[in-house]
């Protein structure tokens, strides 16, 4: 573990119009770690993760206040462009939700959006080393122009993190990534991630805390709009400081 | 057991009112396309006299006054005739259009000369009788009185009066003589209008649900206009009429009874469908897909381009062209603007004086002469094959588009 500051957030509050729905959340996420944030239903885990590629300016009654700092500079100012932004941080979603496009469109459409390939054989290589790292390179090596939708369901969500991987980012934010998926699929998700924390900063947000204790280097518990409680993973599972934490990990709550 | 007895009784008695329902109105649509069939399909046969023409090949054809060679030519077939009255008899047995086959058929001798039976129009009056819509009364039968119909009865012994295919309908524009008269000129003036509805329509439409249902914000002003748009597509389609005549004949002064004027008409009504159609399948576009575009760090704009229209395009097209079929039959606002008028040449533009297909069958259905109840069936069915084809192209778009997803 590197112990370097990646995202810094400071005295966030968010508002769905006149409802609170983050109250003075203050986080550290440190480089090239996994930090999942788990909590019951409604907490606000996945509004806390969208703040961090700024997913939540799609909804029109949604206004945030505080700091978001990636790599010491704030992202929350109106100055940020969110598009450069999420190129920057990526996403992977709760339902696998491929493009109708084919295997090979999918990955590249994010290269070809940034213009980031000179040429047709730097796009493929690109398209190549995304699925490989996304470990699904050899289950679709054959058929690269079929319909990504075609993919069984965990197939389907490591396309989408190829997606994600094709344009570069440093940090990768999961939104229950593994909800839609039998517990192979899941298996095989987790043990990318393993790889994928060497290279990658990753955010996820899960509702299964054996999950949490998996696959995270740190955790933080929120309840109802609140950061209960964070620190590294091990220490949380086995020795929450809070009432509410032990009460959720326990099974009493949640 | 009772309970479940009674309740399966139910269930059977409700299977068949909704049976019965469908039935009715089968019936209804079968008895109405049977009876447009029935008195439409002898439109598509004409009356034709054959004539034997001989020109010798020595004549010069540009010094024939083909009026006085015609007459000529009948007249030899029955030199007993003598007096003005049975001569006028008669030749008054042929439309006004067989001088001008006549005319062709010289041209088209190259002064090689003629020799043969030709076959001629023969008058609505004969037609309607050789089709049996007027009966034979003892030497008469409608218009065809004793003195016409002795050279009739001859004209049939000899096997000269024959139904053959209907040349006029399909090729020549409205006429006063029913014999003469087709809808080439209604059916083309109908295509340019709604190639310039669907041209004018279908951008604005797609454009403005485009805009409400992903860019707009949501407040009091979006609302009401999304209120007015839902009620625009109830209102009367006259309404529209009189809305293109002050705007677009009065304030603008385009030309009156244009397919252009007409087109852009039938647009402002049919905008609100293809809105109304568009919003609903833009909003279909599962907002999945749209948030992983964004996640990517696609622009909004970016998005809607790649994905939300491409994906909304299939229902987008259906309801366009249901609403550019609905166009397609409308008649009351092209009234408003005077595309209603006797026009007796084919449209070369959309800026020409034209009617259009359904003003064609009103005007047909309002004439008082019979021979046009045939025509008018038979211009129905044209306009019913268009809109089925109409239906049909929206059936193939959809499942084309969506194959390719």
């Amino acid at each position: 573990m590197s112990e370097k500051l990646k995202i810094s957030i400071k005295n966030l509050n968010v508002f769905y119009a006149e409802k609170q729905a983050l109250f003075d959340i203050n986080l550290n996420i440190m480089e090239r770690e996994v930090t999942s944030l788990i909590g019951p239903s409604g907490c606000g885990k996945s509004t806390l993760l969208k703040c961090l590629n700024r997913m939540n300016d799609l909804i029109d009654i949604c206004t945030m206040d505080g700091q978001v700092m990636i790599d010491g500079a704030n992202i929350n100012t109106p100055d940020q462009d969110p598009v450069l932004l999420r190129s920057k941080v990526g996403m992977v979603f709760q339902k696998p939700n491929p493009f109708p496009k084919s295997i090979y469109d999918n990955v590249a459409y994010g290269p070809r959006l940034h213009g980031m390939a000179q040429s047709k054989d730097e796009l493929d290589s690109m398209v190549i080393k995304s699925l490989t790292r996304a470990g699904l390179y050899d289950e679709v090596k054959n058929r690269l122009f079929e319909a990504g939708t075609g993919l069984s369901g965990g197939q389907q969500q490591r396309l989408c993190i190829a997606r994600a991987l094709a344009v570069n980012p440093e940090i990768i934010l999961m939104d229950e990534p593994c909800s839609a998926l039998d517990p192979i699929a899941t298996a095989k998700i987790e043990e990318l991630i393993e790889e994928l924390k060497r290279k990658y900063t990753i955010v996820i947000v899960t509702h299964s805390m054996q999950q949490a204790a998996r696959v995270s280097d740190r955790t933080a518990y929120m309840h109802m709009g609140e950061l209960i409680e964070s620190g590294f993973t091990k220490n949380i599972f086995s020795n929450p400081q809070h009432q509410k934490t032990q009460d959720y990990i326990t099974g009493r709550i949640g | 057991m009772n309970n479940l007895n009674k309740r399966n009784k139910a269930e059977k008695r409700f299977k068949l009112y909704g049976i019965s329902a469908v039935i009715i109105a089968i019936t209804f649509l079968f008895v109405l396309l049977f009876n447009i069939f029935s008195s439409g399909a002898s439109a598509f046969k004409a009356s034709y006299i054959g004539v034997k023409i001989e020109i010798p090949s020595a004549m010069n054809i540009d010094e024939i006054n083909s009026r006085k060679e015609f007459k000529r030519q009948v007249l030899k077939m029955f030199p007993e005739v003598e007096t003005r009255s049975d001569k006028r008899a008669l030749l008054s047995l042929f439309s006004k259009g067989a001088i001008y086959e006549f005319e062709d058929l010289l041209e088209q001798s190259d002064s090689n000369g003629l020799d043969g039976y030709y076959w001629f129009l023969a008058h609505g009056d004969l037609d309607m009788y050789i089709k049996g819509t007027v009966e034979r009364r003892g030497n008469e039968a409608g218009r065809i009185n004793s003195k016409r119909m002795t050279f009739v009865d001859a004209l049939r012994e000899q096997n000269l009066i024959q139904l053959q295919a209907n040349k006029y309908l399909l090729s020549s524009a409205d006429s006063r003589e029913p014999e003469m008269a087709g809808i080439r000129g209604a059916i083309v003036g109908s295509l340019y209008a709604i190639l310039i509805a669907f041209i004018v329509s279908f951008p604005l439409g797609v454009l403005s649900a485009l805009y409400m249902e992903k860019l707009a914000s949501r407040n009091k002003f979006s609302d009401i206009i999304e209120t007015n748009i839902n009620n625009l597509a109830a209102v009367p389609s006259i309404v529209f009429g009189l809305l293109g005549l002050a705007i677009f004949l009065n304030f603008f002064s385009l030309p009156r009874s244009a397919p252009l004027v007409g087109g852009l008409t039938l647009a402002v009504m049919t905008l609100p469908t293809i809105v109304i159609a568009s919003r609903s399948a833009i909003k279909s576009v599962p907002p999945s897909i749209e948030e992983a575009s964004i996640g990517l760090g696609a622009s909004k704009i970016q998005t809607l381009m790649n994905f939300t229209l491409p994906l909304a395009m299939p229902g987008i097209m259906t309801g366009t062209i249901i609403g550019i079929a609905r166009a397609l039959g409308e008649t009351a606002p092209l009234l408003m603007i005077g595309m209603v008028a006797f026009v007796v040449d084919v449209p070369g533009t959309p800026l020409d004086p034209s009617t259009a297909l359904p003003v064609q069958i009103f005007l047909w259905a309002d004439s008082p002469e019979r021979a046009f109840v045939e025509r008018t069936s038979a211009a129905i069915m044209v306009l019913l094959l268009f809109l089925v084809l109409l239906n049909l192209a929206a059936i193939y778009i959809r499942n084309k588009l969506e194959r390719k997803w």
